[in-house]
């Protein structure tokens, strides 16, 4: 391809036509900043901060939006660029009320960095938007109208994105607001809508004006609660992400630095959620025989996300008999530290306080669901999203990157590479249908049996994956969303497939809506790279040979009712 | 010859204010390979002041409409939109209808909050799609990627009018004034495009024999300038508002653009949301900061998303510039004209 010849502050560039000047710079190492240019939307040109001046045009030009042209001559740092880029800063700044004290933005916010940066005045107009209401959507994600910068990432992520359209811009100039709503005009056809909860508005918001309502403050008093044990477990994805929040390459594997940094902070004993995502497999690899078998209804669908649960609760409860009863992985494991290890630690499970580290913002709103009880007690007492936990951390001076890695508690310590790949999208159809071709074969691993390990049509970050795996000796047609946005075209076809996972954040729970800022494709990919590496350096990757899941499963067996109570769920349709 | 060499050779140039040659819009239209075009012509006429549209829509509808079908039958585009504000729809669609016949062109009334941004030529675009009123980014041109997608021609009324004129040969360079303010005839007038403002006023007899100022292309980014200015041609969508130096009190003048500009933001962009809300918020205070003041104009010139925007200081900084002479720190505290040169 031919290469375009540009400068940037006088250094010669040789360029892939069709970039933005804003990638050139990046792709070099020339620091632009940008509030509402995101890599996963088409630029807006909103926020005016990114501005460059190139020589022969007669105004500034915003970089974001500028493509490349053979000859450019581009300035990022010109007298006449941080007059305007400074004070389109301050004019920003005076939109978001500071609640730097206990916003968990604080230690790397992007208002302040950029203050410091350039050394603009925060506080050179009054602020303006004091009044500003905050919207709380259930008790996973809110946004907070006070600290909102005007740069309309949400709405992008909300509808471009995700296909949602919950929020809305009422209102213009000044006054203008991002709002939820009730109903949505799509199409010329008036449609209700409601929030899923998947906060990929919070992950794309550059100041923390979306964000997940936090529960850090309760968790670090229940921590201080000497009648209570307080116990952690953390998602399988944000092993590979937490790093970022401490510096290190993206798709770092600090999994036994987190299990450290969890006892730092006062945990009385951690638990890793990939022992629940083997539990979960192997529910949903016996449910899913069990439909072939006995022709129930398919396809089936997955229910570990709590986002797309939602979805299917409100806008197709039509669909709630396709879902999976299987409960998800960090509820499983929940389940199972208040009875199965509680007995065994001889713990009143009422002593116990269940802490979720989760990449997820809907997660908060899935723990409270009251059919989830198990004798009474939620399986899940709080969750805390990646980036609370790294708050947490920061705010407790230890860092992460720093610690010596520590190992976690048996009996529920085993995990398997099937477990993993949980974190992204198409690893828990990868890892159902490890089990279930492996069971459906039994005993006799003929020749005519196939029982694979890897499924790498369904990975990667396409918007629907499509496969066609024997099971039981049936090809199986399964189909892979990667983000909620690519679903309707899915539900539109069902009779083409008999088995389908749903992710609702786009690439998964490591692009989850609780994950390190920025998530972009590019850092997608790395953290699912990680945790693919972590599956196949595993000796056991099917969930079932996972050994202490055997010892549990065995030991439920024995419980009656407990076993069905503990391993499955319901779903309602809600309006 | 065909019509737009016709046009080019005519050099017509747009009449909605922003003063863009006309055959450089046909010309990219016409050489899109696309299977659909579109063509709209702006009849919102939102610049306060400017009369002239509908003016041609009521005295030259037959132009008007001609020119447009000249367009469709050029440019072999699938539909015009005649894009209007309710009061000239209610006014003139009767005639205009029966002048269309059965040519596939449509009237989308501009809707009435739509206010100021929605007679920009990208909003328009936005809002036939049903989209929320504010500009596009460009590139893409309309004339690119203007309808849903689809090369897009957008004239003022009175260019079409133009077009009509160059079609039968009968284009004579002169375009069309509106005059207001406080002086004896306010209207409409038709003279030459290069007969200075000072002509123009005494033609019509207008020429004040009070002090005065006026403000050309329109009354809330039209730029002002003194009665010793007026020895050019009045540019933009060549409008000429009068006003009496006793009459008119600065600080009501500022206020009243200021106002206007604040209330017609739409809200896409820092410079223009925030900062006319910042600029409204200085000139209100008792010590108002004017360094910062003209810092603001700058950077609303300087980097506003679309053209609205960016005219927002015109007004401001030519009256301070042009009108308040050597001593405006008389009637604005601190005010110091070195700051607004």
């Amino acid at each position: 391809m031919k290469k375009i010849n540009i400068k940037i502050n006088g250094k010669k560039l040789s360029c892939s036509p069709g970039k933005t000047i804003m990638e050139v710079a990046a792709d070099n190492n020339f620091f632009i900043p940008s509030f509402c240019n995101h890599p996963d939307f088409l630029p807006k040109g909103n926020c005016r901060i990114c501005v460059v001046e190139i020589k022969g045009w007669r105004k500034l030009a915003t970089s974001c939006s500028t493509e490349i042209e053979e000859g450019m001559e581009i300035f990022t740092n010109t007298e006449k660029v941080k007059k305007a880029r400074n004070l389109n800063i301050e004019l920003i700044f005076a939109e978001h009320i500071e609640k730097c004290p206990t916003c968990i933005w604080n230690v790397h916010c992007s208002l302040l960095d950029l203050a410091e940066r350039y050394k603009v005045e925060i506080k050179r107009f009054p602020d303006r938007k004091g009044k500003r209401k905050t919207y709380k959507f259930a008790n996973a994600v809110e946004i907070d109208g006070t600290q909102c910068i005007d740069c309309r990432n949400c709405l992008d992520a909300c509808s471009l994105l995700q296909n949602i359209n919950y929020l809305e811009l009422k209102g213009k100039g000044y006054n203008q607001e991002v709002v939820p709503v009730k109903t949505s005009c799509l199409f010329g056809e008036k449609k209700k809508v409601d929030c899923i909860y998947c906060g990929q508005c919070a992950v794309h918001c550059p100041v923390g004006a979306a964000q997940e309502q936090s529960q850090w403050e309760e968790v670090e008093k229940k921590l201080k609660d000497k009648n209570k044990i307080v116990v952690a477990q953390f998602a399988p994805s944000i092993r590979v992400s937490i790093g970022e929040e401490f510096g290190l390459p993206h798709g770092e594997v600090l999994t036994g630095q987190i299990i450290a940094g969890l006892k730092e902070l006062g945990f009385n004993y951690v638990f890793d959620v990939n022992f629940g995502a083997d539990v979960t497999t192997v529910v949903e690899a016996e449910e899913l025989l069990e439909r072939i078998k006995n022709k129930k209804t398919m396809p089936m669908m997955t229910s570990c996300c709590p986002a797309w649960v939602k979805y299917v609760e409100f806008y197709h409860p039509e669909l709630i008999p396709n879902l999976t009863t299987a409960r998800s992985p960090h509820v499983h494991n929940g389940g199972l530290i208040k009875t199965y290890w509680a007995e065994e630690k001889c713990i009143n499970p009422k002593d116990l306080v269940v802490v979720s580290v989760m990449p997820c913002t809907a997660k908060k709103f899935e723990a409270t669901r009251p059919e989830l009880k198990v004798k009474g007690l939620f399986p899940v007492d709080n969750v805390l999203t990646t980036r609370e936990f790294a708050w947490l951390l920061k705010k407790n001076n230890i860092n992460l990157s720093k610690l010596k890695p520590s190992d976690l508690e048996n009996p529920m310590g085993d995990y398997t590479g099937a477990s993993v790949i949980y974190g992204g999208s198409g690893g828990v159809m990868e890892s159902a249908l490890r089990t279930a071709q492996s069971l459906a074969c039994g005993k006799n691993k003929g020749s005519l049996c196939e029982a694979k390990l890897d499924f790498k049509d369904v990975r990667g970050l396409a918007g629907i994956k499509e496969s066609v795996v024997s099971v039981a000796g049936k090809k199986l047609r399964v189909g892979v969303v990667n983000g909620i946005g690519h679903i309707e075209p899915i539900i539109d076809n069902l009779k083409k497939y008999d088995y389908i996972e749903v992710m609702a954040c786009p690439g998964g729970c490591i692009g989850g809506g609780g994950q390190p800022i920025p998530t972009t494709n590019e850092i997608r990919q790395k953290r699912i790279d990680a945790l693919y590496r972590l599956d196949k350096n595993k000796k056991i990757r099917r969930a079932h040979e996972n050994l202490g899941l055997q010892k549990a499963l065995k030991w439920l067996k024995g419980k009656g009712g407990l076993e069905h109570k503990l391993l499955h769920t319901t779903y309602k349709k809600r309006s | 010859m065909n019509i737009l060499s016709k046009i080019k050779k005519a050099g017509l140039i747009g009449r909605g204010g922003a003063c863009f040659p006309t055959a450089k819009k046909w010309e990219a239209v016409e050489k899109a390979k696309r299977e659909k075009k579109y063509i709209v012509c702006n009849a919102a006429e939102g610049e306060p002041g400017v009369e002239k549209d509908g003016y041609i829509l009521e005295n030259f509808p037959e132009r008007v409409i001609d020119g447009i079908k000249i367009a469709l039958d050029f440019l072999k585009a699938e539909r015009a939109f005649i894009y209007i504000n309710h009061k000239y729809y209610k006014k003139f669609f009767g005639n205009l209808t029966k002048l269309i016949g059965d040519y596939p062109i449509e009237f989308f009334i501009k809707p009435i909050d739509s206010g100021y941004i929605g007679g920009e030529e990208s909003s328009i675009l936005n809002i036939i799609e049903g989209k929320r009123t504010e500009p596009r980014l460009r590139p893409p041109f309309p004339v690119f990627s203007g309808l849903w997608g689809y090369p897009t021609l957008i004239n003022n009324v009175e260019t079409f009018y133009n077009v009509s004129l160059v079609k039968s040969g009968e284009y004579k360079k002169n375009r069309f004034y509106t005059i207001k303010g406080d002086c004896l005839r306010n209207g409409v007038f038709c003279y030459p495009e290069n007969w200075t403002i000072e002509k123009i006023l005494k033609e019509t007899n207008n020429y004040p024999k009070f002090s005065f100022f006026v403000q050309i292309g329109g009354e809330a980014s039209g730029v002002i300038l003194n009665s010793k200015q007026l020895k050019q041609p009045a540019g933009g969508a060549g409008s000429i508002t009068v006003y009496s130096e006793e009459k008119q009190k600065a600080e009501n003048l500022i206020g009243k653009w200021l106002d206007f500009f604040l209330n017609e933001s739409c809200g896409k962009c820092t410079p223009c949301r925030e900062g006319i809300y910042r600029l409204k918020e200085i000139v209100s205070s008792p010590s108002p900061d004017w360094h910062l003041f003209r810092e603001l104009l700058d950077n609303l010139e300087e980097t506003s998303f679309c053209g609205l925007g960016c005219a927002v200081p015109w007004p401001v900084k030519s009256y301070i510039n042009n009108v308040l002479g050597d001593k405006p720190e008389k009637i604005f505290k601190n005010l110091d004209r070195k700051l607004f040169v």
